[in-house]
Order: C-alpha cells, then structure tokens, then sequence
C-alpha cells in the first residue's frame, strides 16, 4: 500500500513541478517579451546607455527585493525597507560628511543601521507579536521621521569625498574591458543577489524562512527556535536594505531624506512577479531578480515611449496584478 | 546534533530483549505522577498518572476533552506542567521544549500532522538538526537526503527523500513523520489519532509498521477515538475522564463496552438502521454517468426521501469528489444530475444550496464554519437572505429566533449563541454546521465523514441527529471511512474503487467483509499508480 501511495506522489509531484517552472518561465517569458516589444518600438531601446541604464535602475529596487523575498517566505512583510535604506544613507553621510570618519566607516555604519532597524522590525513582529504589516509599518514611518531629524530635512552631499560616489559610479569593469563602462553599482546587485541565493538555498536561516512560511507551528514544534529565526530574517532583510542605502547615496552622490517611500511597493511588486507566494513557503532570488527587471525594463519602456509618468504607474500597477493573477491560477489548478 | 541515525532494528539489541513479548518484569521508560496542568479557566489535566513500558502498544482513550492530548504535550515538552513528576527511566527530568523531549528520546506525532508542506521529506524529517559546514550555519542537504534514506528503508518506503511533502498522500505524510520519530532513536513514541484521517488498508500499514516498532523495545502511546481498533493493535489501555486517569487495563482483559463506559459514564446510542417500510419513497437525487478526468468514471447512482446512503470506498477513490462535483463545487466533464426527476445544472455551491443540497465537508473547519463568529451567525449564514429586511437590514430578532431555535433542536452545548464557534467541542461545531443547512431548508444532506476526530459520545449524538433527520424525511449521502459507522447507519451502501461505484449493498446484507471487496476491486492492467500493490 505504501509503494502505492508513493507512485501517487511521485505522479503528482511532476505535475506540480511541471506548473511551477511555467510560473517561472512566464515571469521571465514576460520579461523577454517586454524587451521585444521596446526594441522594435524603439531603436534606442537596446542601446548600451540604455541598457546599463535599466541595469542601475534596477540595482535599489533589486536589493530591497531580495531582502523582502526572505521576509514573503516566511510569510511575513515588510513595508519599511524603502524608509529605512533612507535613514541608513543619512546615517552614512551623517558618518561621512558631518562627522568626517572613514567612508568605510560610514558604509558599515549605514548597513548597521537598517541591521537594526531589521532586528527592530522582527523583535516586535517575534516577541511582541505585533502583525508583521503593523509592525513595518510603524518602523517604516518612525524611519522617515528619523532621516528628516538627523539630516535637519536637508540633503547630505558627499562632495568633500569623491571616493564615496566613485564606489559605484566608477566601472572596474570599463578599466579592465575598454569601452564597457558598466558602473559597479550592477555588480554590487549580482554580487547581493548571489549571496542572498547562497543564504536562501544553503544555509540555516534559508531553510527556517521557508519552514516558517510553510508551517510556523509545526516549525515550532520540531523544536526550532522560531522567534529568533525570525527576527534573524527580519535583520537581514534590514541589511539589504542599508546596503541600498549605500548605493543609493552614492548613486545620488548625496543622502536624500525625503527620498525613499515607495520604494517598499517596487520590492514587493518584484518580489511577487518573481514567484514568491505572498502566503509564505515559497520563492526563489532569480525570481525576484527577474521581476525587479520586468518592472525596470516596464518603466524604462514607457518612458522611452513618452508615456506620461502618471500612465507608467497605472501600468505597473496592472502588471503587479496580472503577475499575481497567473499565480492564482497557477495554485487554483493544481 | 552529531553522530549518525541508527536504524531501528539496533535499538532493539542496545534496548530490553524479548520486549514486546509480553514478559511483565519491565521498567517503565517513563513514569508520569500526579501531573497537572492548567490553562485560564479550565483544568486540562488533574493529578494523572501513567506509565509507559518498552514495547508496549499503550492506548490512551477518553472523551473530546478528557486530557489526552494534554497529557502528552506535557510528555512531549509542548506545554510545562503545573505539578507532578515526571520520570525517565527512574530519573526525574523536566521537559521544558519539544527538544529537549527529543533528545532525552520522546517523539510525538500530532493530531493534525506538524509537517512543512513546502518543504522536502529530508528536510522535514531532520528539521532543525540539518546544520553543517561553514560555523554550523551551512545546510548539508546530501547528508539529510542520505540518512532519511536509511531512515525509510526498514519502513519499506520506496520515497525519494527529495519529494515535497505537500504532493504526498495523507498516509505517507504520516510516515514521513514516523520516520522523523526514527531519526531521534525515539524510546517513546506518542500517536495522537494517526489513523484519523486513513482508510481500513492503510491502517493496516500503520498497524504493521507500530507492532514492529514495539518489538524493537519502543514504547507507544496511541491515543484513538476508534474504539475498535484498540483490540487489534494495543497491550494496555489508560482511560481519562475530565482531566483524570481513571484506570488502566490490559487489553485483552477489558471489553470495548466496559472502556466506553468508564469514558463516558452513560450509555451510547445504537441506531439500527430502519430499512423504511412499505413502498420505496421517491427519488429525490439522481445522478447519471458523472465523469471527470481519471477521477471519477461513469458515476450514476439515487437517494431516496429519507434514506441514509452510505458511500464507502478507501481514501483516494473518489467518494468526496463525486460529491463536490454533484454539489457543484468541482466542474464535471459530462453527466446528469435530477432532483426530483427534474433536470438540474448546478454549476456553483450557490446552485446547490438554492436548490435544496448541503454539504458538511470532512473539513469542518476550513470549509463549514467561520471559527472566529458566534453560534447565531454561524446557523444562519446559509440563509442569511431570509432574515434581511429593508435595505439588507439585518432582522436580529429572527436570527435570534431560528438560532435560539436550532441549538435547542440539535442539543448544541453552548454557553449561549453569542459564544465563539471555535470554543466549542468537535461534535458540536458539527451540530452548528448541520444546524446551517437547516435554517437553508436543505433537503438533501452530503456528510462528509460526520464523525472525524469526534469523541465517542458526541459521535453517538451525532448518530441519533443523522438518524432523525432521515426519519423526519431529509435524505443523506454520507461518506464515512469508517465501517462500523457505514454499516450502523446508512439504508444503503454503495462502494467505490477507483473513481467507480463497484458495489451497491442492502443495510440488511452488507458486512465489512463484503463492503473491503469491493473497494479492492481494481480496474486491472498496468495502472502505474499500482504497479507496487502485488510487492506487498
């Protein structure tokens, strides 16, 4: 009888497989389709400057995306990332230019300060339990505040240190290669995407998020610490979003305190285009690296296009739900 | 967690030898003494006390509410005790989380299965003890993947240890978590209710797979509301009641009469099936050639006014999705359905309802009840129009009315029709789902099994509520994996096998011989999904 229920098993685990490689090939389906369109609708769609300019587009939304696609495994959300890499670029420049320490200083200084901003989060979502949408939302609007405090509402530049600006504007890559001059900042997310891949796949915390997104209770009751697991999720999700801080700052070139909200909605959206279910368990960083692109390439398109920023959002907004829908659809036949 | 996984078959050299053989010398593996345990408002468990031997089957038996299960949280380090002792091989150990319950060797499987669903049966199976490499913060999945291998092959599992278990079947989830238990060299192992949710043949797996464990020197604790199964499969048997241990008996000396009466303390209902007399009521449901896909293939049968049909066959052979599809929940490929000899197309649950049909999922949780509102709302949800007035006005005075109505008819025990359904026992939040399609004025009953995880004297009242209300003139399908409770209640039985109906049976010539025959019944040839039947 056993042997009999497992042939079952088997049987339907092909189907199951079968249907989620379809989800994943219809997000990156979708994303080659979007390149096909905006290159036969525009020829200066597939030039390099406009490549690489999606390519930097992408690297914040990209980043907090993978932070957020950890936190959506587990069945959990969080709306402060955009505020808090804004505080942790404040914390950077505060470092940097108002205080004069070393720019690495100030670099781990901002990754430090969403690191705790994240175990903020996940000590009131673990201990207090206090729902995950609360809690982030408390944390995302006390991180606003914050940055308009610290920074007396007013930017911070990093003129006095061109090093700062260099760190991903510069391109290692167009010294080595000349004529390819794709700044650093697009490695910095390959090179966050990869590890965020490892940390998911290989490591502990990777299979506790997907543990506690499928069963929390259950999780428990193996006698894994879920609390602190948890809140160790929320940190690193934290993390990722200093590290956007980082580039973000010095992409501008400056820490903008009123610059950030928002941006939590872009990481979701990718992070759900990408396959993540928003009912915890599953997802993969390719995933989410591929809807971060799909949203970038949309906006870039668009824009192109001449379509009127207003209009831009409206599209987004309906692809966010069609990539949800196909979702849906894909879970309702199985 | 270093050192590997023995095999079961070891423990028995390092265990007691010849245990499970009956010999009455043994030292209890654990000792449980006086122990209580309490939650706001209510005594869970008062001053228990029991024993647990190596090799022996030990069932732990008692009505919806008696403390089992609380019991053996205790045991199994989910809630701390109040007071008592609890000793381990003669030493006194507390037992603060569920690992330290492991590691000391106490596994327990829960009532409703603890398993990540998302997640692979290797990963389910060493949860928590998967670390390796880098600062221990690395997953060594091949070594998992290799020890779960290892861990399955004494239970005659042919599992690839990478399958996810959410594509798994009800009976193999079960065994994934048996061999999670194997994993800790677990000397007690808690059951709590593992055969609820299995059909007769799979039981029988179960069963085999217990007694070998038991020879092994293993010390089970099987918790059961299914009586019958206790002769079969237990040495000894401990009765609670209201948070006590009242006696504990060797099996083969107490009568499954005797054990339901220190249970309950009164007596339980019998209902004899009255075959209805005279000439043969209308039909009030027919259905003709239903198909769907492999599930469910050229289905026709009838129910008539009054009538208790039972619907009997093993897990996976399609009795709940014949149901769904008649009761329009799922799309059938082609096939009729008449109620009253018209022609009916019912194409949503919404079709179902208006025209007469109810159904009470296996499920009640999930699908009859909304557990976060009170008893009124929840019995007049299905006929929520009826009681709206100007506006969609609410009329509280009749909702009021027909639930005040309805908890009187069912015997619904509540606190009142403010209190929250999901303060209530099994067998009444079952009474509140039956009590829905009531105020609906449904006619035609689908129970799918009514009784799941119901203690013995709601599962009686339960009986007496479906036997009335055939006699009043509803007409019930009940699906029931239960035979017992096939045979005792229903007029007529039909058997399916397979996604067909196999057999039809009078309540007067059915026997659970006849019934196994022919849910055995295969459609023959090289149906893959069977190629393993003849191994066994």
């Amino acid at each position: 009888m056993a042997a009999v229920e497992i042939a079952a098993g088997a049987a339907r685990k092909e189907t199951r497989l079968y249907s989620a490689a379809a989800q994943k090939f219809l997000a990156f389906g979708g994303l080659i389709g979007l390149v096909i369109i905006f290159s036969l609708a525009s020829p200066y769609f597939l030039t390099f400057d406009n490549i690489v300019g999606i390519l930097l587009a992408t690297t914040v939304s990209g980043i907090l995306g993978l932070g957020a696609t950890f936190v959506i495994i587990t069945a959990g959300i969080d709306l402060s990332v955009g505020t808090v890499m804004t505080l942790s670029a404040v914390m950077m420049g505060v470092l940097i230019s108002n205080w004069g320490l070393p720019i690495p200083v100030g670099i781990v200084g901002g990754m430090a300060t969403g690191a705790l901003a994240g175990l903020i989060n996940g000590v009131t979502i673990s201990k207090m339990k206090v729902p995950p949408f609360v809690a982030t939302l408390g944390v995302m609007m006390a991180a606003k505040g914050l940055s308009l405090v610290i920074s007396g509402s007013k930017p911070i530049y990093f003129t006095a240190t061109p090093a700062v600006r260099g760190l991903t504007m510069d391109s290692l890559v167009g010294g080595l290669v000349p004529g390819l001059d794709v700044p650093n900042a697009v490695f910095f997310l390959f090179g966050a995407a990869i590890l965020a891949s490892l940390i998911l796949g290989k490591t502990v915390l990777g299979r506790y998020a997907f543990a506690i997104g499928s069963n929390e209770e259950a999780t428990r009751l193996s006698g894994v610490n879920v609390d602190v697991w948890k809140a160790a999720v929320y940190a690193l999700c934290g993390i990722f979003s200093g590290l956007a801080g980082v580039i973000m700052g010095s992409r501008l070139n400056s820490a903008q305190p009123a610059l950030g909200s928002g941006y939590e909605l872009d990481a979701i959206a990718a992070v759900v285009i990408g396959g993540t279910s928003l009912s915890g368990g599953e997802g993969t960083i390719l995933g989410t690296i591929i809807g971060a692109f799909v949203m970038s390439v949309l906006i870039n398109g668009l824009r192109i296009l001449s379509v009127p920023q207003e209009w831009q959002l409206v599209v987004t907004g309906a692809i966010v739900i069609v990539a949800v829908y196909a979702d849906v659809l894909r879970r309702r036949r199985q | 967690m270093t050192g590997g996984v023995r095999e079961p078959g070891e423990r028995g050299a390092a265990g007691p030898s010849g245990a499970g053989t009956g010999s009455t010398a043994r030292e209890p593996i654990v000792s449980m003494r006086g122990v209580s345990k309490g939650f706001p408002g209510v005594l869970a468990v008062r001053d228990a006390s029991l024993d647990i031997l190596p090799g022996e089957v030990h069932a732990l038996v008692g009505e919806n509410g008696a403390g089992k299960s609380t019991l053996m949280k205790v045991l199994a380090g989910v809630y701390r005790k109040d007071a008592g002792r609890v000793l381990y091989k003669g030493r006194e150990v507390e037992i603060p989380t569920p690992r330290a319950a492991q590691q000391l060797g106490i596994s327990i499987i829960h009532q409703d299965l603890s398993l990540m669903p998302h997640l692979t049966v290797a990963q389910n199976v060493f949860i928590g003890r998967e670390r390796g490499g880098l600062f221990n913060l690395l997953v060594n999945d091949r070594d998992i993947n290799r020890r779960t291998q290892q861990l399955l092959a004494p239970l005659h599992l042919k599992m690839d240890p990478r399958t996810s278990v959410s594509s798994l079947t009800v009976a193999a989830q079960q065994l994934v978590e048996i061999a999670r238990a194997l994993s800790f060299r677990s000397e007690v192992l808690i059951m709590d209710e593992p055969t609820a949710a299995l059909a007769e043949a799979e039981i029988e797996d179960l069963f085999h797979i217990i007694r070998r464990l038991a020879g092994n020197g293993v010390g089970i604790v099987y918790i059961s509301h299914r009586l019958h199964e206790l002769k079969q499969i237990s040495d000894r048997i401990t009765v609670m009641r209201d948070g006590r241990t009242i006696a504990t008996v060797p099996t083969r000396e107490a009568s499954i009469d005797r054990v339901i009466r220190m249970m309950v303390g009164r007596e339980i209902f019998q209902a004899s099936p009255q075959v209805p007399a005279g000439r043969a009521p209308e039909v009030v449901l027919e259905a003709r050639h239903l198909r769907r896909g492999n599930v469910i293939k050229d289905v026709s049968f009838t129910l008539r006014r009054g009538e208790i049909l039972g619907v009997a066959g093993l897990m996976g052979a399609g009795r709940t999705e014949v149901m769904r599809a008649v009761f329009g929940a799922d799309p059938l490929d082609s096939g009729e359905v008449f109620i009253r000899g018209r022609r009916v197309h019912v194409k949503s649950p919404r079709d179902a309802v208006r025209i007469g049909l109810g159904y009470l999922s296996e499920d009640r949780k999930r699908y009859g009840l909304t557990l976060g509102m009170d008893v009124e709302n929840n019995l007049v949800l299905a006929a929520f129009k009826k009681f709206l007035g100007l506006l969609g006005w609410v009329r509280r005075a009749a909702t009021r009315d027909t639930a005040a109505r309805l908890v009187d008819l069912l015997a619904i025990k509540t606190t009142g029709p403010q209190q929250q359904v999901k303060h209530l026992s099994g067998g009444n939040q079952q009474k509140v789902v039956v009590g829905k399609w009531l105020a609906a004025d449904t006619e035609i009953l689908i129970f799918d099994e009514p009784t799941r995880g119901i203690d013995v004297g709601a599962k009686s009242e339960i009986y007496r509520l479906m036997n009335d209300l055939a006699r009043q003139g509803k007409s019930i399908i009940m699906i029931s994996s239960e035979l017992p409770e096939i045979l005792r209640l229903s007029h007529r039985i039909v058997v399916m096998s397979e996604g067909r109906i196999t057999g039809e049976l009078d309540a007067a010539e059915a026997t659970e011989e006849k019934i196994m025959r022919y849910a055995a019944v295969r459609s023959g040839g090289a149906d893959p999904l069977h190629a393993g039947e003849g191994a066994r």
